[in-house]
């Protein structure tokens, strides 16, 4: 019964006799005074489903989706998707914590971790699969790497992999050189003053059960790895906090080696900058997924996340950024560009690529993240 | 209403937008913060309401926390030496200037016109390895190889006095501005010299406005995260980088919380401080 029919009836009744004049009176105004206050909040719950927000980490990457994905998506569906941008994963998990829900609806994230992350937050959603049939052009081992965390069930697709390497200006640093040091290049106290890292406590941790010689995902002798942390701390010029920082440092040679992530020193090399990339043993691998948080229009939430893993936008959106598409190369066609791409892996089973252990990471990340926060200041 | 009563109502009324605001946009988040810092983050990353003391016991009681605060209250007492060093001659100058002066003020407000970010990282082009003084020194023969310029307290230091050296020379003209020429004119007649007059007559008279200028060089300049996450080594972090990794890098919204309230109650005390005894009033003067 719609609101017209309901006043309607009040008023026959009123004309009936059935209500006083001052019970009509009162209903009409509780009536009004109902609508004016669910007014602007009914407008926001309509115009969520007229729209859907989408983050990321913006650049090429944006502009490949704009292209691609949300242009074609709104001319089909007629729901707008707002474009917005994060510098940080960790920032922008701040603002879902802070935001209502259904104000944040698709996250472009990195890492498995944080998928649980999000999951024990309580934001994680639950898609509809059948929504989503080009879920099927996805390399299984990536997907089922979520479901793990999920109870089988789906909060994301799975979109890109890479790995964080090991990045060194060529003309200081001979490939021979760091296939023989590895990933212990970065504590050499030969090149005091020309280290970088990345301010991340997960990657130093990584790195540190390298240069340790232990297994990242199961290191057993954690004094020792902060000691290399330590260590790699006071040889190391700046830690880097970003992506554009992290090419410019090599780029000036400001420093000579580092870790960094493989598409953007797949730029690097592309720009015609001589940095060489290799990954070490237990290398750092992980994925990026599309995640839809908990309290957003599903049904498009779901249609939009086919649209972005139709192999066209994927295809366009891995040349973009560098980083191969979570596609299945046994399955899908990735033209020229992708196979020549680090990381990429032709027989679609990620055999060769270490993730990190959600549960064994998260269930360090209190403890290390804060540690690391006072190893980095020289504690 | 007797007139009276009314005369008294008038300026409440007059006020109350101004006092709203005040009270939605600065009161109430900081009540929300003060309720936030007796919370707990549990291990998952979600916050545990309550009544705990154990954020306010970490941050009163870790030496990590002192070392860092004492380490911003540091550089922040010499950026502000340094603006009050560079920042007077340029305020004198342009206070005694004929002529130019509104040039030479639109000249100090034109860095405002950028962002600060971009203030910040323009040092980057200017002091690195490969950038515009090195390569400079190489050219002319003075140096065989780049020197390491960046990344240090002293580049932080810099990027600090370049953000708030505009605020001290501010404070400091409106300071020289109020103060009457004839004065100096007098004290050259009873036989002083130019530079006896500076100091004996225009220096005292304008401390207030150095005064004023030092406080809002220090305050900014203690609070700032920016500089030292751009321009500074691995051990270069101030006060506020700790909130930063607290709240954003940690998700440690509790601690973040009470990390801030301290830093927040220790400028408070230097603000009180100097409104005991200078006054609040040339503060506005410099600001307006």
């Amino acid at each position: 019964m719609d609101n017209t029919r309901r006043y309607e009836r009040l008023l026959e009744r009123y004309r009936n006799g059935d209500l006083d004049r001052r019970k009509f009176l009162g209903l009409i105004g509780a009536a009004g005074l109902a609508y004016g206050v669910q007014t602007p909040f009914a407008r926001e719950a309509m115009a969520a489903t007229e729209q859907v927000r989408f983050d990321g980490w913006g650049g090429v990457v944006s502009e490949a989706f704009r292209k691609y994905a949300f242009d074609p998506y709104t001319a089909k569906t007629g729901i707008k998707v707002v474009d917005g941008t994060f510098g940080g994963g960790d920032e922008y998990l701040s603002r879902v914590k802070a935001s209502q829900p259904g104000e944040y609806n698709i996250a472009h994230l990195s890492g498995v971790f944080d998928y649980a992350r999000y999951n024990n937050l309580g934001l994680a959603s639950e898609l509809n699969e059948d929504n989503i049939p080009n879920l099927k052009f996805v390399i299984p081992k990536l997907v089922d790497v979520f479901r793990g965390v999920t109870n089988g069930k789906l909060s994301c697709v799975p979109y890109d992999y890479g790995t964080t390497g090991l990045a060194y200006n060529r003309k200081h640093i001979s490939d021979e050189e760091m296939k023989e040091k590895g990933a212990k290049i970065l504590i050499d106290d030969a090149y005091k003053g020309k280290i970088g890292g990345w301010a991340d406590w997960r990657t130093r941790m990584w790195y540190a059960a390298l240069q340790t010689d232990q297994d990242p995902n199961n290191a057993t002798d954690v004094d020792a790895m902060w000691d290399a942390v330590r260590k790699h701390r006071d040889l190391a010029l700046k830690y880097w906090t970003s992506g554009a920082e992290l090419m410019s440092l090599l780029a000036e040679e400001e420093i000579y080696v580092t870790e960094g992530w493989s598409g953007r020193i797949y730029a690097l090399q592309e720009q015609g900058h001589d940095i060489g990339y290799m990954d070490p043993p237990n290398g750092f691998g992980w994925q990026e997924c599309l995640f839809v948080i908990k309290g957003s229009p599903m049904e498009a939430c779901e249609e939009l996340l086919n649209f972005m893993l139709a192999p066209e936008t994927s295809i366009a959106v891995a040349e973009g950024q560098n980083y191969p598409p979570a596609l299945d190369p046994t399955k899908v066609d990735l033209g020229k560009k992708i196979p020549t791409l680090p990381a990429f892996d032709p027989t679609g089973t990620l055999a060769g690529l270490t993730f990190a252990n959600p549960d064994y990471w998260n269930g360090h990340e209190a403890e290390w993240s804060k540690m690391f926060g006072r190893v980095q200041k020289g504690y | 209403m007797s007139v009276e009563r009314r005369e008294a109502r008038q300026p409440w009324i007059l006020l109350s937008p101004a006092l709203t605001a005040v009270t939605l946009l600065l009161f109430v988040p900081l009540l929300f913060i003060l309720v936030y810092s007796f919370w707990l983050r549990t291990a998952t990353g979600a916050d545990q309401v309550g009544f705990f003391f154990d954020n306010w016991q970490e941050a009163l009681t870790d030496r990590f926390y002192r070392d860092i605060l004492l380490n911003t209250l540091k550089i922040a007492a010499i950026t502000t030496i340094v603006c009050a060093l560079m920042g007077y001659p340029a305020a004198y100058f342009i206070a005694r200037s004929r002529g130019n002066k509104a040039i030479l003020l639109l000249l100090l407000m034109l860095p405002f016109w950028i962002s600060y970010i971009i203030r910040t990282m323009s040092w980057i082009n200017i002091l690195g390895v490969s950038g515009a003084l090195n390569s400079i020194l190489l050219s002319l023969g003075i140096i065989h190889q780049p020197l390491q310029m960046l990344y240090n307290e002293t580049t932080v230091i810099l990027g600090l006095v370049h953000f708030l050296l505009p605020f001290m020379i501010l404070n400091v003209f409106v300071s020289l501005e109020g103060i009457d020429v004839t004065l100096e004119d007098a004290a050259h007649s009873l036989g002083a010299t130019r530079w006896q007059s500076f100091l004996e007559v225009t220096l005292p008279l304008s401390l207030p406005g150095l005064a004023a200028g030092g406080l809002l060089c220090f305050v900014l300049g203690a609070g700032t995260y920016i500089t030292p996450l751009v321009l500074g080594g691995p051990r270069d972090a101030m006060f506020a980088n700790l909130v930063f990794e607290a709240v954003i890098t940690q998700l440690n919204w509790p601690l973040g919380s009470a990390l801030s309230l301290m830093l927040l109650a220790v400028l408070g005390t230097l603000v009180l401080i100097y409104n005991r005894y200078l006054g609040m009033a040339q503060l506005m003067k410099g600001l307006g």
